[in-house]
């Protein structure tokens, strides 16, 4: 049985000292590897000091079934540029080896996992420093595939809630999660239309009432002022396909890296976790 | 138990009992999707289930599959091309003669009366023939639904056919430009949209694969297939068949085929997977149980086309049909039991067994089940002369006349 009371984990303490500071967390996402191994390294590396709070680092796959174009578009970089599940551990390595307090969180889709096979990819992953998981198409309702032997390991489960995730579901949603809670502010895919503020609002005050985790929000975030507006109903928000854009709009006409793809993702960075610091954290 | 492997593949006490109430063929099957989606599986599942157990939807379903499917679709024997051939006796289920010129309609009349149930107003589909779109779209006129086809790129063009007659019953038909344009990103893209729309949309997929529900859904509107050809060959033989074959993509109709007969053990059984440019190609064949392994995608667990780091492929046949890189979960399950066999054909082998019925029986068969037939000119003659050898004959060749003349370099 999972204990009410964790041993505190990276993404515990990071939520805990953003509550003492009253900052709403800021959670960044980029793929691994996008828009190769070096550039995605230095992009990683610099995102701590521009602002992000949390990583949420994307595990490329072939076919990313719940993903908008900007994040399917970086998954496809990386997988060109040669990115695999066991680089994408070794990025989290090297990161840990030069940050050892940012929560590093991986992203992605089953298949990858289950091929490597699962038990391995866990361990070599909480070896690597990994912190939580969230992986998008493994419900609750196959928590023994996944879910259990990642929190046996000592890993978050981090599930997503959505629009759709009834009183009656929410429980089963629930149940497993640990870290955080992500709620996905639409129904639909990333980098989609931009959530009805009053609605999210609404949504997290409701999971809120059913568990003590933090709740961030994404899912269509782009700009600091709609952060800093989202931020004000929950515990963080989440921005991915804005940053994954600026790696494509700054590719050189070879389609490599270009000098300021590095630079302009840092820059966004800065301009929301800015946006954001002029919230304060609510609920 | 000596093994602990043998667990998931051990002979069942019948064949016909999955999924578990989990949705789980053994190993495979399984409700793999987002959260967002996984409300309106659960809802779909009851549904499924009152309506299955409901007498007044199961008669309509029969009235629409007589009157306006045209079933039940002849057993033709096929007497040229046994005396060809000199083996088995071969029958093809003639489920080409259908309205829209497929097995496809079985399913779709099925599920757009389970949408109508469960009142919701948007219907969309995936399609690789084009001839599921083409079913779908056709059952939305019918009913008066909006109606929106993913379709790969790649197919658009080389089923056109297909697309002109999904404008015509008034469908929007979106052509997909991720992966290789083909059946795989059009089910993606379907899959996106329906967590987009959720709340007044239906998906109508086209194959027995996706989460539970839908492959024993699909199967189960299938299954008036194998159900007519155990009646039919009774008929006429006053006996069972004894050799089952069809052509997989994702595999609805030659489950529909098999499943009343899976506990027949005389019967034996063959699916056959397109081996595109032949099965030791690397990505250039999409027969998913006998080149890939165990793997998750598209809602369910079954045998993918994918590489060492757990990426799908997209693969290849010339069939856009079958130019899948997954199947069924519970074609993959009868695999690992050893109840049916799975054999490959590959794009050339199909294109010769296509010009041969054409020119043999006056039947110009679809790319899908021509592969099948090819598999029928291996097998035949290996059979002796009173096996009963029944073909599914899942659909018509009208929508690929255009390429199939490209390949074979005709003038037109
Ligand atoms: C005529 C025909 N046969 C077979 C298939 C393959 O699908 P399934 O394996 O589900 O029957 C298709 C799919 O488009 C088809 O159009």
């Amino acid at each position: 049985m999972p204990s009410q009371t964790p041993p505190q984990t990276r993404i515990d303490r990071c939520f805990a000292a953003l509550k003492r500071e009253g900052r709403p967390a800021f959670v960044t996402f980029v793929t691994a590897g996008d828009p190769d191994y070096e550039t995605s390294k230095a992009i990683l590396l610099g995102l701590p000091e521009a602002g992000a709070d949390v990583i949420e680092i994307g595990m490329p796959f072939s076919d990313p079934m719940a993903d908008g174009p900007a994040v399917q578009a970086s998954s496809l970089r990386a997988l060109q540029a040669g990115q695999t599940m066991k680089r994408t551990l070794q990025l989290v390595r090297e990161f840990r080896a030069k940050d050892n307090l940012t929560p590093i969180i991986l992203m992605g889709y089953y298949n990858p996992i289950y091929v490597y096979p699962s038990a391995a990819f866990l361990d070599e992953a909480r070896d690597s420093g990994v912190d939580g998981m969230i992986v998008v198409d493994v419900p609750p309702e196959a928590d023994e595939e996944l879910c259990l032997p990642a929190m046996e390991r000592g890993l978050s489960f981090i599930r997503l809630a959505t629009p759709t995730t009834d009183d009656k579901r929410l429980p089963a949603v629930l149940a497993n999660t640990s870290g955080f809670v992500y709620y996905v502010s639409i129904t639909g895919i990333t980098g989609a239309a931009a959530p009805v503020v009053s609605d999210v609002r609404a949504q997290v005050a409701r999971i809120k009432r059913s568990t003590p985790l933090p709740v961030v929000v994404g899912f269509g975030v782009r700009t600091p002022e709609q952060a800093k507006t989202l931020a004000d109903c929950a515990d963080g928000v989440v921005v991915g396909s804005a940053l994954v854009e600026a790696i494509r709009t700054t590719l050189g006409p070879d389609g490599k890296a270009g000098p300021d793809t590095i630079s302009s993702v840092h820059r966004i960075v800065q301009n929301l976790a800015a946006g954001l610091r002029g919230a304060a954290s609510r609920v | 138990m000596a093994s602990p492997t043998t667990s998931d593949t051990q002979a069942p006490n019948s064949f016909r009992a999955g999924p578990d109430d989990h949705g789980f063929f053994g190993l495979y099957g399984g409700r793999f999707v987002a959260e967002t989606l996984m409300p309106l599986i659960l809802e779909l599942e009851q549904a499924y289930e009152a309506a299955k157990n409901d007498a007044g939807f199961q008669a309509e379903l029969r009235d629409l599959l007589e009157h306006y499917g045209g079933r039940p679709s002849p057993l033709y024997f096929a007497e040229r091309l046994t005396e060809h051939l000199k083996g088995a006796k071969i029958y093809f289920k003639r489920d080409e003669l259908n309205h829209t010129g497929s097995h496809k309609i079985n399913n779709c009349l099925g599920q757009i009366q389970l949408a109508r149930r469960m009142g919701k107003t948007r219907i969309i589909a995936e399609t690789g023939a084009g001839q599921h779109g083409v079913a779908v779209a056709t059952v939305c006129a019918r009913f008066g639904l909006p109606c929106e086809i993913y379709m790969g790129a790649t197919d658009v063009a080389r089923q056109s056919p297909n697309v002109a007659r999904m404008h015509m019953l008034g469908a929007k038909v979106h052509s997909v430009t991720s992966g290789a344009g083909t059946l795989k990103d059009s089910m993606n893209e379907a899959l996106r949209d329906w967590v987009t729309n959720v709340r007044d949309t239906y998906y109508i997929i086209g194959t027995a694969a996706g989460p539970h529900p839908y492959p024993a859904m699909v199967r189960d509107f299938q299954a008036v297939i194998g159900n007519e050809v155990r009646k039919q060959m009774q008929e006429r033989e006053g006996r069972l068949p004894d050799t089952l074959v069809a052509a997989i993509g994702g595999g609805s109709n030659a489950i529909g085929l098999f499943y009343p007969f899976l506990d027949d053990k005389s019967v034996k059984i063959y699916g056959v997977e397109a081996a595109g440019h032949g099965i030791d190609v690397p990505n250039g064949h999409n027969a998913s149980m006998t080149g890939g392994r165990p793997g998750v995608l598209h809602g369910n667990r079954t045998y993918l086309i994918q590489d060492e780091d757990g990426q799908i492929l997209e693969g290849h046949s010339i069939s856009a049909g079958l130019d899948y890189p997954g199947v069924g979960p519970e074609h993959s399950w009868l695999k690992d039991t050893g109840r049916v066999s799975y054999v490959p054909i590959t794009d050339k082998e199909a294109l010769d067994a296509f010009q041969l019925c054409a020119k043999l029986e006056g039947i110009i068969p679809a790319l899908e089940p021509s592969h099948a037939l090819a598999y029928v000119q291996k097998l035949a003659p290996t059979l002796p002369k009173d096996d009963l050898l029944v073909m599914n004959m899942c659909g018509r060749g009208d929508k690929d006349v255009f390429a199939v003349a490209g390949y074979l370099g005709m003038k037109i």
